[in-house]
């Protein structure tokens, strides 16, 4: 009843068993010995999912429209990674995505809620490992919601074959700081909350920061939609389809993904020179070099020259 | 390693966050509790999914496998706690989940033996303070692993 080789868990994740799936993502989630193995596993099977990313401010819809999306995709399996941020004083979380979903999906959809849990970095490869369990336990699409405000969170949404941003009527000033940065992860533009008024003026806004300059052949299309009525999910649905069309004819799909699993193993490699430099500092502290900085006879930075040339003997082949 | 990433079993020290599902079964608008409950888990440290109202067993089952959830947090004001409470626990049994149930809302006190019969780990009531919120949470999950 219980599978117990990673084989057998996999299998049954595959064959619907949703507590097995659910666990797995507990293992990736955490990011401990398990995950790397989890993750290895899920890697052989992955890459035949489309992974659609959501983002935009809190409150614009993001949810709602998430639910749609996955009911309309027509899909046997779609899944949903819904992301929210940790409280940064107490760790915990109040993850509420679920409530604007659950009326609109049906039962075969699976639905996942993860924190930031504030590990730093942690969470660029955590959701990575997320959707690559989901793909191979057979889930397509694997829709990732994130609050879009914050560069990480972007990034992140930004690691998906598609990425749909997501704004409302007057989204101002928030999302406009931001302007460059989601302008360029943008493939989909949606103008949601259409009941509202203004939302043409939005969508001119947007269309004439796309007219400023915009990536390659793919010009962000712009959807409206006011999502609690259902109402333009089939446009936006369209053209996520015509997106991914777009994806395989230019072979932007295999560059995209192929850029996004060298800048995980680059993500990785930083966590893991990070969490080594702590440990560094750990071993090394009240030694000779950090002595030294204690007592103004060696800067910060030639003391971290030294201990780093301990930790990476020749760090500049090249130079 | 493979053979036993499956199964593992949360101690009570786990230092990752308790997850914890939070919802109201059936027709029952008062979702106040509830939310002062949600607020008051997650400034303890646990990760909420709030499912709100209107949830049904099977909706509940299928959140806290997906969600793979530490403990089921149910909220009840329309006196239906003798049937659906015991009904929530028998779910979680056929499910074969190991997650217990904790109970607040209006409860009579003499019905209180009852749930905790039926299998229900915990039932607070109107005035509970946050620090019992917490424990009642906390204490439900030790005793589920401690019982494994
Ligand atoms: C506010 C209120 C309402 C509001 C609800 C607003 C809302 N969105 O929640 C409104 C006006 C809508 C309402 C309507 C009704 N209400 Co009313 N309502 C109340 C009232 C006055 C307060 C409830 C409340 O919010 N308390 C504040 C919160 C913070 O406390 P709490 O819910 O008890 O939660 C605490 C603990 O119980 C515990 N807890 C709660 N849940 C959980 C979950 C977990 C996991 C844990 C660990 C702890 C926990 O922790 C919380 C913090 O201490 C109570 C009376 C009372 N004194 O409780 C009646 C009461 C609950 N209502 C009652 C009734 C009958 C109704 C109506 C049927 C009235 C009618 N005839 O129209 C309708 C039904 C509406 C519906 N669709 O279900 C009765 C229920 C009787 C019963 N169960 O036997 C009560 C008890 C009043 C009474 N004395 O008759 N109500
Ligand atoms: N008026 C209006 N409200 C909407 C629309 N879409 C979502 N909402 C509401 O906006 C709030 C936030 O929605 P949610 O999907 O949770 O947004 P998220 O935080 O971006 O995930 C909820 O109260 C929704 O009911 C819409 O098209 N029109
Ligand atoms: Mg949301």
């Amino acid at each position: 009843m219980s599978p117990n080789s990673l084989d057998e868990q996999f299998e049954a994740a595959r064959a619907g068993n949703r507590r097995v799936l659910g666990r797995l993502l507990t293992m990736v989630e955490r990011q401990d010995d398990n995950a790397v193995v989890v993750s290895e596993r899920a890697h052989r099977d992955a890459g035949q999912a489309r992974v659609i990313g959501v983002t935009g401010a809190p409150g614009s819809g993001k949810s709602t429209i998430t639910g749609h999306l996955a009911a309309v995709s027509g899909a046997d399996q779609p899944a949903i990674l819904a992301i929210d941020p940790s409280s940064p004083l107490t760790g915990g979380a109040i993850l509420g995505d679920r409530i604007r979903m659950d009326n609109n999906v049906s039962s075969n959809t699976f639905i996942r809620s993860m924190a930031t849990r504030g590990h730093a970095g942690g969470l660029a490869v955590a959701v990575p490992d997320a959707v690559r369990v989901l793909d191979a336990a057979g889930y397509d699409p694997i829709i990732v919601e994130t609050v879009g405000v914050g560069q990480v969170e972007v990034t992140i949404a930004a690691a998906a074959d598609t990425t749909v941003v997501v704004v409302t009527p007057g989204w101002g000033d928030a999302v406009q700081a931001n302007k460059a940065g989601l302008l360029e992860v943008a493939d989909i533009f949606v103008v949601n909350k259409a009941d509202r008024p203004d939302a043409r003026g939005a969508r001119r806004d947007l269309e004439l920061m796309l007219d400023l300059g915009h990536r390659d052949d793919w010009r962000a299309p712009i959807v409206l939609t006011t999502a609690t009525e259902g109402e333009g999910i089939d446009d936006l649905w369209a053209e996520v389809e015509r997106h991914t069309s777009y994806l395989h004819d230019s072979g932007e799909l295999a560059r995209r993904r192929c850029r996004r699993r060298r800048s995980e193993v680059a993500d990785r490699i930083e966590l893991g020179l990070r969490d080594r430099a702590h440990r560094l500092i750990e071993a090394h502290s009240g030694e000779f070099a950090l002595d030294r900085v204690e007592r103004h006879e060696l800067s910060p930075a030639a003391a971290a020259q030294q201990l780093l040339a301990s930790l990476i003997p020749d760090n500049h082949p090249e130079d | 390693m493979s053979e036993t990433s499956g199964h593992s079993p949360r101690s009570a020290d786990d230092p990752e966050p308790l997850r914890v599902v939070l919802a109201k079964l059936g027709f029952d608008g008062h979702d106040r509790g509830l939310k002062v409950v949600a607020r008051t888990l997650r400034d303890a440290g646990m990760e909420v999914i709030y499912l709100g109202l209107r949830q049904t067993t099977e909706s509940i089952i299928a959140a806290c496998e997906q969600e793979d959830a530490d403990v089921i947090g149910l909220s009840m004001h329309n006196a239906g706690h003798l049937t659906l409470a015991p009904r929530m626990v028998q779910a979680v049994d056929t499910a074969g989940l190991d997650v217990p149930v904790v109970i607040g809302g209006i409860v009579p006190a003499e019905d209180v033996n009852v749930l905790i019969e039926a299998g229900v780990a915990a039932v607070l009531g109107p005035g509970a303070s946050a620090e019992e919120v917490v424990a009642a949470v906390k204490a439900a999950v030790t005793r589920q692993s401690a019982a494994r």
